[in-house]
């Protein structure tokens, strides 16, 4: 075992841990802070996975906006939020069921596929990924369409989430 | 070195603990922070196939990023919208919001 290795099962092990802490938890802001973990293990395998701009667009991005809206969205509805009643709905095991079984499938249809062990060839020398991501996000020949689609689509979500939580006088 | 199937599986364990938590949970924000999770495996999927496959063809990276923003607007508007619900029916249970059905 090499010392990424080590690093690897330790940082995947905690983040899968928060994760089920996420959606098993009765206090909500638990739940969410529980996220930020889970969201900030994710951060480090892509650190492992040598995408460092990845890395920090998720910490940027997921726990600097997202996280803080969700903890926001709990403390406005925090009337239904008892710890006491249950959060889980009666059909829970049936949910349950279906995960274990995604798991399975996915875990099945996996190594029954030819590059599944595969390891990774080294990043070729004076490849900056950053600078390269930076230049065919805005190149015409690459990826400038969906990256203005995106943008407008965070524009239209803007306007739809004032218009939704707009309350009229 | 890492080998590929150690990020498959963790994405897809990190799957499946989101959909649990999509169709389990009573709370719909508890509802959208299953599907986080989920956005979240999908991500570590795309970044770990840019790094195994042809590392000069970003469009891994390039889809992971587009993914943060769907990943942004989705968040957004399933917050105002559950905020919405809130102020009108004061629930945010989803069991409970069943003006749609009969």
């Amino acid at each position: 075992m090499t010392a990424e290795q080590i690093i690897f099962l330790i940082v995947a092990g905690v983040t899968l841990a928060s994760a089920l802490l996420v959606v098993t938890t009765r206090n909500l802001v638990h739940a969410a802070l529980w996220l930020v973990a889970t969201l900030f293990g994710v951060a480090i395998i892509y650190t492992i996975l040598n995408a460092g701009f990845i890395a920090v667009v998720q910490v940027v991005v997921y726990i600097g906006a997202i996280a803080i809206l969700f903890i926001f969205a709990v403390m406005l509805t925090r009337r239904e939020l008892r710890d006491n009643t249950p959060q889980l709905n009666k059909n829970w095991w049936s949910g349950a069921l279906v995960a274990v079984l995604t798991f399975v499938g996915l875990a099945f249809l996996l190594q029954g596929w030819s590059g599944f062990s595969k390891t990774a060839a080294a990043i070729p020398s004076g490849f900056d990924a950053v600078a390269e991501l930076g230049n065919q996000l805005v190149s015409p020949e690459a990826y400038v369409l969906p990256f203005e689609v995106a943008s407008v689509l965070l524009l239209a979500a803007m306007v739809g989430a004032v218009y939704v939580a707009f309350t009229r006088k | 070195m890492i080998p590929l199937s150690w990020y498959l599986i963790f994405a897809a364990a990190l799957f499946s603990v989101g959909l649990f938590g999509a169709l389990s949970r009573r709370n719909a924000v508890a509802i959208l922070l299953g599907i986080e999770l989920m956005l979240n495996a999908i991500n570590v999927n795309l970044v770990a196939f840019w790094r195994y496959g042809d590392v000069m063809v970003l469009a891994g990276q390039v889809f992971a990023v587009i993914v943060f923003a769907v990943a942004a607007a989705e968040v957004s508007v399933g917050l105002a919208l559950v905020i919405s619900v809130y102020r009108r029916r004061n629930t945010v249970v989803a069991d409970e919001l069943d003006m749609l059905k009969w």
